[in-house]
């Protein structure tokens, strides 16, 4: 032991004066209050240790579903392009391509619960009220067959469901079911009679191109280049009018604009995601951002005419669905003006 | 002056075709005479006449212009969006076994979130004798351990398991990297709260908005895991949880929960959305295996391989690549030219380590033929890395996880290679 160790050690001891009970304790740290802990001891075990007072049936959650969940998940809990499917799937697991979702795979439903509690919606999460929370959980058993659509689910009757594949699985295995792999001394010569090439990558052929990068790099310059001279009078006179915004104003609203970028995606580079990229958006004609599929109230829209200049964009971003009923935009709104005409500043310092 | 020796990054496709010119000539001869003199050296270049950069120009280095395709990458088509995705690190371009942080690939769940250190709080809760909770600078005045473990995303080689599916050892095994953490045993922190002897598992949660969790039991965590706060050297990149993670060495990379903000103590496991609906392995009958959370030992060359191929032609190769396990130490690694039929140890460029990275080499002289290049692993426990046939035969193919199967790179007489699986 380090003469060092010894002296803190004997000044350990001086501390534990005040936590007699404890004397190898570093005393760092404060205790955590009661209202601390709650606020982040979320989690909720399978035998329902955690889960809220609170209950929620599936017509309420499937509203909340079709305004939350579905942008991603589909109305019927489907599944929307590459985002999880969260029903279907039973009898799957032991085919060719399983198909895993709450129904056929999840072994409990406090995990359901935790998760759309703690995680969900993606870009907004923990937002939502435990009653709005166990009818989305009881939409989703509904979606899966589970349960029949005049269900109600609460903590009374939580550990009541039965999950299908609860008994589908066993603690890890491999130290018996592969004791075979522990071999030691592995063959080194003659191991096997032929070797035949069985499969190879190149068929399938689904590899990002190395170079694809500089490939994208060189065309959009040739492309600037080209464009450079027509637009170079309007560019510097946009330069100006971006010049003339608030640089406060920008900072804020791209802080609102976190709550945006799980859906758009906005400056150099941007791409449409769940939502279409939104450079030059303010001052433009509505649903006109080239290679983006938008809803039919979108296009509806359109065809009127409909121009995102700062009034109906603020309108807009306050309440999505009430100003455009049928809108694929499942976001809540921003209730505070401020953050709203922050956000347009921020999206007008992308063109307009 | 030269007219073609900088500036410009050689494509593969160039590269190869130059190279087989120059690779003809040398065969069986030694080195090859010079035609005629080198303008590299008979003229005097831009850079030995020139001054360079001054000090400063660059505050904080990053690598030089030349090295620009040694980056992390993504597979579009594997996830719906880069906010809940992975990308690869470029292992079929480093050396050594430490991986630089800039390239060292990225798993986010909701997302890479900037925490400051100001803004950090970790709270120790449940069976505890007192929940306590510790700023950031608390937990820089507790005694410090410096460990080198790799961590790899359980799903590393997971695109595999049907078939051969993508070309490079950067997409087949890329889901890894090996770091010196600088950081204090959780073991330390639990004792500080006092854990209560009902106490047998812990839960780990991130503070980012997919709050990621997992559960740990008790005894792994009171052993090697450590919270860490310095990756080589320096602060955490943000992306791999600045300004705190965790780390479960030998374990699979989703327990390692990044921007680590609560540790609770409980009695039992609390089959987290990460602990039952992934991370789980389903084997070929639909039963699936939970807490299979340890990385058996694996091994993949590195060098040549799909995006590193053989690019000088006939003669002395470097056959190189890595091996790891969950389980201990690298104790060995043979390789073998001819798709599994003979096997050869490779040089071990240091003794293995606990639950880190291992280099190997095996210094080639090759002929120009076709090679059917494979590495196969062996560690402290004596496990000795399976064949993809031999995984097959016990999990089926829809494990996705855990796939630490024998890699085959198929080294054509060009020195291009494939991903190729072999009878």
């Amino acid at each position: 032991m380090s003469k060092y160790h010894k002296l803190f050690t004997a000044s350990a001891i001086g501390l534990c004066m005040a936590f007699p009970a404890y004397a190898e304790k570093f005393g760092l740290g404060r205790p955590a209050l009661p209202e601390e802990i709650a606020a982040w001891d979320l989690d909720v075990a399978p035998d329902g240790t955690g889960l809220p007072h609170g209950s929620g049936d599936v017509f309420t959650g499937e509203e909340v579903f079709a305004e939350q969940c579905a942008i991603c998940h589909g109305d019927f809990a489907e599944g929307v392009d590459n985002w999880p499917k969260l029903a279907g799937g039973e009898g799957t697991l032991a085919d060719k391509d399983p198909l895993k979702t709450v129904g056929s795979y999840w072994p409990y439903l406090s995990t359901v619960w935790d998760y759309v509690n703690r995680s969900m919606p993606f870009g907004n999460a923990q937002s939502l009220e435990p009653d709005d929370v166990y009818a989305m959980v009881a939409y989703i058993l509904y979606s899966n067959d589970i349960v029949d659509d005049e269900f109600t689910l609460s903590h009374e009757n939580f550990l009541e469901v039965e999950m299908p594949n609860a008994e589908g699985f066993i603690v890890d295995d491999r130290d018996t079911s592969e004791a075979h792999f522990w071999t030691d001394e592995p063959c080194m010569k003659d191991c096997k009679e032929s070797v035949e090439i069985t499969m190879r990558a190149a068929v399938l052929d689904v590899t990002p191109e190395e170079t694809e990068a500089n490939a994208t790099e060189t065309q959009t310059t040739v492309q600037e280049a080209s464009a450079e001279v027509e637009v170079e009078a309007k560019e510097e006179s946009a330069a100006e009018e971006i010049a003339a915004l608030d640089p406060e104003m920008i900072e804020s609203g791209e802080k609102v604009f976190k709550k945006c970028k799980s859906c758009h995606q906005v400056g150099e580079g941007a791409k449409h995601r769940t939502g279409p990229a939104l450079n030059g958006i303010i001052g433009a004609n509505a649903g006109a951002v080239e290679g983006f599929k938008y809803s039919k109230a979108m296009k509806a829209a359109a065809d009127e005419g409909l121009v995102w200049n700062d009034e109906e964009m603020s309108a807009f971003l306050a309440s999505p669905k009430a100003y455009m009923k049928g809108t694929r935009m499942s976001f809540a709104g921003l209730k505070k003006e401020d953050d709203i005409q922050a956000v347009i500043v921020y999206l007008k310092s992308f063109g307009g | 002056m030269s007219d073609n020796s900088k500036g410009k990054a050689t494509s593969r496709r160039q590269f190869l075709s130059g190279a087989a010119a120059v690779g003809v000539g040398a065969v069986g001869s030694g080195a090859a005479r010079a035609a005629s003199p080198d303008p590299l050296i008979t003229q005097v270049q831009e850079w030995a006449q020139a001054t360079g950069e001054g000090v400063d120009a660059t505050p904080y280095g990053l690598p030089i212009q030349f090295e620009k395709d040694v980056v992390r990458r993504n597979v579009e088509w594997l996830t719906a969006d880069t906010i809940s995705s992975i990308n690869f690190t470029p292992i079929h371009a480093l050396d050594g076994t430490i991986t630089p942080q800039g390239c060292a690939f990225e798993r986010h769940h909701s997302g890479a979130i900037e925490l400051s250190k100001p803004d950090y709080r970790l709270m120790i809760n449940g069976l505890v004798d007192t929940p306590l909770v510790f700023t950031y600078e608390d937990l820089e005045r507790f005694p410090r351990e410096n460990r080198v473990y790799f961590c790899e995303c359980a799903a590393n080689t997971g695109m595999e398991w049907a078939g051969a599916q993508l070309n490079g050892a950067q997409f087949t095994h890329g889901m890894i990297h090996n770091m010196e953490y600088s950081g204090v045993p959780l073991r330390t922190l639990l004792e500080e709260a006092g854990v209560k002897p009902a106490g047998k598992w812990i839960y780990v949660e991130g503070a980012d908005a997919s709050s990621n969790g997992r559960s740990i039991p008790l005894e792994k965590a009171m052993d090697d895991v450590l919270v860490a706060f310095k990756a080589n050297g320096e602060a955490l990149r943000k992306e791999h949880g600045y300004p705190v993670r965790l780390v479960v060495p030998g374990w699979e990379g989703n327990m390692w929960v990044k921007w680590l903000r609560r540790v609770e103590v409980t009695e039992m496991a609390i089959e987290s959305r990460e602990e039952t609906s992934k991370y789980t392995d389903t084997l070929e009958d639909g039963t699936s295996r939970k807490w299979s959370w340890v990385m058996d030992a694996k091994s993949v060359v590195t060098s040549p391989s799909p995006q590193a191929p053989i690019t000088h032609g006939p003669g002395p190769l470097v056959i190189t690549g890595l091996a790891w396990s969950g389980r201990g130490s690298i104790t060995g690694v043979d390789v073998s030219v001819d798709g599994g039929k003979n096997w050869v140890p490779a040089r071990l460029a240091a003794p293995g380590t606990d639950k880190a990275l291992t280099r190997f080499y095996l210094d080639y002289n090759w002929d120009g033929s076709e090679m059917l290049l494979q590495a196969r692993a062996k560690d402290s426990s004596g496990y000795v890395q399976p064949t993809k046939a031999q995984l097959r035969d016990v999990r089926g193919e829809n494990s996705i996880y855990h796939n630490n199967c024998i890699q085959t790179w198929w080294i054509k007489e060009s020195g291009e290679a494939e991903n190729v699986e072999v009878s």
